[in-house]
């Protein structure tokens, strides 16, 4: 078995025919990720009852109506897991392991996926690297010098590898869609409200997504109709129905109107990116669509507004590590002060306090007004940007990032470069909105990832997009070659 | 120099839902410590909040009952701190937006009714409880998300008794909308005074004072009184007096200082990010308007004009919602107006003090109170007998099965009297004789001779009737 040459479909095929069982499927799948680790070191946690898991599905039989049935699939570790520990990449959460599962767990779980592991991330989800995990660095399979994106650079890295067709990400500021445009994966966020948050550990409560990193489009879609939908667990999950959303994908892009955002050829933006842009923007005109240019006057106040607010959510949302009911706890406290400083000045990593400063500091009276405020009027303005792109077009393209994968440990001077990294991804967070992440080029043998943004609960029409392009490009049966390198 | 006195008072109120407010976690008092806790009550990663709509329900009908203005789009906010007892970090509770503001209720001072405003009313949610032991302290979760209103009054009172009538009035209202037992000495109400004094003429306010402990509301009225005192001492006598919170002392009716405060707490409240706005509807409303039971002087007014009881006997009926509920279902039942509310002023209440009670917490029921004072009304039963009844209604029995079992069927009927008075009588000559010259004892002789043979069942006016008829032939 090799992923490299299944698609889920097809490897469905294979588990319902019994040519292959899922105990099979899940030895050869833990057997590769343990060989990839070596040094991709995308997992924090394996989960070696998975065999047994496996094999009980295999007696009670593969569910031919279920295309996960069997499946192994890699969890982001800031989804809470009972079988699993969860650590958010944090010493806050070390060996803490949750008596409830989230949400999209258990719906994995009941379509008969194999949770297979844990990935990876950026502390609590903030960064754009992985790097800032607090045990360990993962690295681009395409080039282990780089970095494989952030935050859910475990979950890119792992599918980029071919260790499994799918993993779960979350998305805040693009932490699904930059790891995606750095290894050369299809990501998606989806729409805010359309996958439920339960079971996510917060970072920017008003940002937040889970959602899916797959090798193609379909599957993607795929794992989208079984995460999406609406939780009474999750007050601001949608009730909008969810329709399947392979059901449009081959109905091709002729007569769709195509916006393109000039922002990404601003200055900063690597030639080689803005080349695989024009490049894609000449696929879809061959392919019928109509493409212009348009113009998101607000979107360059984007990182601003969202390192005050998601920055100012976090703040809060991270009061609940202090200490005294689970996870980290700091010895020899003196009293309860002592026990909230020690505890969160040894449990947390620089980044992470970094933003619960940045977020306290707006927060604070005096400084709400002109920041938190402010920010959040900015987020209403580029949500009509959007909106008025929207009137008249069916997709928005653009890059995804600025660059190809940096290198590790280039940016750990300058915090600030780093944020610049998700200026294209941070207004689609701010508007709430559905984007992707497609391969569409390479420079140097790095993945350039092109950003697709859709309109509110319309992540069919991004697929159908997203699938045209992929159908008629071959950037995504490129395969990166792991061992040799270095 | 001679004070005016400012008194504003925080309430809050603990909501009786079955669930918390955010969380399916039950709502109840006696469990093991963290017994009725969940994910959400525990603050763990990745849990979210879920509104409990019989919370704002309840919101609005409080609202209601306290005359104010409801906003169409509440919204939750944030207000952050660390504590032990608050999983989160943070409280959920409305800021920005509260349930309602603008509302007044009408109290009787003894310079006659006052209206006195209320700021404005916010839903939220309680903290948890911490205890210390010697080495360890210990937090239990049980209260965590319990339900709360925080009824914040203007600081329109002018005296430690009008705070006192205030709180009397508030308590009243909310008890008869039934969304809270507003117990002081249980905690589901519960009192923080702002007092300050400034001299009579001033325009401005003086510094206020912040009082916490106050267990009942003749605390509060001791506690205001004392501080009133206290200032004016410490102003007349030169000083000032600083932003402080103090606490008052049961044992020595004085407060003393808990803490200083330097300048504003800083919660950076913020819009709860979990939880959407709120759309209160119209009809929810006028629903919810409906709904609201008959509130306590309209229900006075009734008992007066319809059922020709004192204003003193309409008052004591209507202290709690349960009791006035009572004495309106016997009504219903058609039991003697005066009789109902002589009972329930009297056995009743006599028993709900012998036994530490209140008259929901009882098998008393106004079915069985109402079938007893019918017969003592028809006579069936003597008021004798009906102490014997009232005691088995305590015990939850049905008053005519109780009275036909134990034989307390009062002896009425001529018929079956009369042979047994015509023994007695000619068993007794003598009596008869004693009678007619004039010895009255003799009445009483033959009575108590009549009783003996009905075992005390002889309804003694008929017996009187029938004797005299006799002893008169």
């Amino acid at each position: 078995m090799n992923y490299f040459e299944h698609d889920l479909e097809s490897l469905h095929q294979e588990l319902v025919s019994g040519r292959l069982t899922a105990e099979a499927l899940t030895r050869q799948t833990l057997d590769k990720i343990k060989q990839d680790d070596q040094q991709v070191q995308a997992y924090l946690a394996l989960n070696e009852e998975a065999l047994a898991t496996a094999k009980e599905l295999d007696q009670t039989g593969i569910d031919p109506d279920s295309i996960w049935s069997g499946i192994p699939i890699a969890i982001k570790d800031n989804l809470v897991t009972t079988e699993l520990p969860t650590t958010a990449a944090s010493k806050m959460l070390t060996n803490f392991t949750s008596v409830y599962e989230a949400t999209v767990v258990e719906k994995l779980k009941q379509a008969g996926a194999i949770i297979i592991g844990k990935t990876n991330l950026d502390e609590f989800a903030m960064g754009s690297s992985t790097e800032k995990s607090a045990f360990q660095t993962t690295h681009n399979p395409w080039k282990l010098t780089t970095a494989p994106g952030g935050s859910s650079g475990g979950s890119a890295a792992t599918v980029a590898a071919g260790d499994v067709l799918a993993s779960l990400g979350s998305d805040t500021g693009g932490s699904i869609r930059q790891p995606a445009a750095f290894t050369g994966v299809v990501g998606l966020k989806p729409t805010y409200g359309r996958v439920s948050r339960w079971g996510l550990i917060a970072f920017g409560s008003s940002f937040d997504q889970v959602g899916p990193l797959t090798r193609s489009v379909k599957d993607n879609a795929y794992l989208l109709n079984v995460i999406a939908g609406a939780d009474e667990h999750d007050a601001t999950s949608s009730q909008t129905e969810v329709p399947d959303y392979t059901a449009q994908l081959e109905q091709g892009v002729s007569g769709m109107r195509i916006a393109v955002s000039k922002e990404y050829l601003r200055s900063g933006v690597q030639p080689e990116v803005k080349q695989a842009v024009q490049n894609a923007i000449a696929t879809y005109q061959k392919l019928g669509a109509t493409v212009d240019e348009v113009d998101l006057p607000n979107a360059k106040y984007g990182i601003m507004a969202y390192y005050v607010l998601a920055s100012a959510e976090a703040s809060s949302n991270l009061e609940r590590f202090d200490g005294i009911r689970y996870g980290f706890r700091a010895e020899n406290a003196q009293d309860l002060d002592d026990v909230y400083v020690k505890t969160r000045s040894e449990g947390f990593g620089d980044e992470v306090k970094r933003r619960i400063m940045l977020g306290t500091f707006s927060l604070s009276s005096g400084s709400f007004d002109k920041y938190y405020k402010k920010a959040a009027q900015i987020r209403t303005m580029i949500t009509d940007d959007f909106q008025r792109v929207f009137e008249k077009y069916d997709v928005l393209m653009g890059a995804t990032a600025p660059t190809t994968a940096f290198p590790l440990n280039h940016e750990s001077q300058d915090p600030t470069q780093m944020y610049l990294n998700d200026s294209f991804t941070i207004p689609v967070n701010l508007a709430g909105l559905p984007a992707m992440s497609i391969p569409a080029g390479f420079s140097e043998g790095l993945p350039i990832g092109m950003q697709l943004v859709g309109k509110p609960f319309d992540e069919a029409t991004l697929y159908q997009a997203a699938y045209a392009f992929e159908q008629n490009t071959d950037f995504q049966q490129a395969t990166p070659q792991l061992g040799g390198q270095e | 120099m001679n004070f005016e006195t400012t008194i504003g008072l925080e309430v809050h109120v603990e909501l009786k839902t079955k669930s918390k407010i955010f969380s399916p976690s039950p709502v109840q008092y006696g469990a093991e410590p963290n017994e009725n806790t969940n994910v959400i009550d525990w603050g763990y990663p990745g849990t979210l909040p879920t509104i409990n709509r019989q919370v704002i329900a309840n919101g609005i009908t409080a609202a209601l009952a306290l005359h104010a203005e409801i906003e169409k789009h509440p919204h939750f906010d944030r207000k952050n701190y660390f504590y032990p007892d608050n999983p989160k970090g943070y409280q959920v509770t409305e800021n920005d937006r509260p349930a309602a503001t603008n509302g007044w209720i009408e109290v009787q001072t003894d310079q006659g009714p006052k209206k006195i405003g209320i700021a404005e009313l916010h839903v939220e949610e309680d903290a948890g409880k911490n205890t210390h032991g010697k080495r360890y302290s210990y937090v239990d979760l049980n209260r965590q998300g319990t339900p709360l209103i925080e009824i914040v009054s203007k600081a329109e009172m002018n005296s430690p008794q009008e705070a006192y009538d205030y709180l009397e009035g508030l308590r009243e209202r909310i008890q008869f909308t039934g969304i809270s037992d507003v117990r002081m000495e249980e905690g589901s109400m519960r009192v923080d005074c702002n007092i300050s004094i400034h001299p009579i003429g001033s325009s401005t306010l003086g510094q206020k004072i912040e009082l916490k402990n106050l267990n009942s509301f003749n605390y509060v009225r001791k506690a205001l009184a004392y501080e009133e005192e206290r200032q004016a001492q410490v102003i007349r006598s030169g000083g000032t007096i600083g932003a402080e919170t103090r606490r008052f002392d049961e044992l020595t009716g004085k407060t003393y200082l808990m803490r200083v405060k330097e300048g504003k707490d800083d919660y950076r409240y913020f819009p709860e990010p979990d939880l959407p706005s709120l759309s209160i509807s119209d009809e929810w409303i006028s629903e919810l308007q409906e709904q609201l039971p008959e509130m306590p002087e309209s229900r006075r007014a009734r008992y007066v004009k319809d059922f020709g009881l004192t204003d003193y006997d309409a008052m004591v009926l209507t202290q709690t919602k349960e009791m006035s509920d009572f004495f309106d279902r016997m009504m219903e039942l058609q039991a003697d107006p005066k009789m109902a509310s002589n009972y329930l002023q009297g056995d009743v209440n006599a028993y709900l003090n012998d036994q530490q009670t209140v008259l929901e917490r009882t098998k008393i029921t106004p079915e069985a109170l109402a079938s007893m004072i019918k017969m003592i009304s028809d006579q069936t039963i003597s008021t004798k007998m009906a102490k014997k009844v009232f005691k088995a209604i305590t015990n939850g029995e049905d008053p005519a099965v109780y009275v036909k079992e134990h034989g307390l069927v009062q002896l009425s009927d001529p018929d079956q009297l009369q042979p047994i008075i015509d023994q007695v009588l000619a068993d007794n000559p003598q009596s008869i004789v004693d009678f007619h010259n004039g010895k009255d004892r003799a009445v009483g002789f033959l009575v108590g001779q009549i009783m003996k043979q009905t075992h005390g069942k002889a309804n003694p006016q008929i017996v009187n009737k029938l004797l005299m008829q006799a002893l008169n032939k």
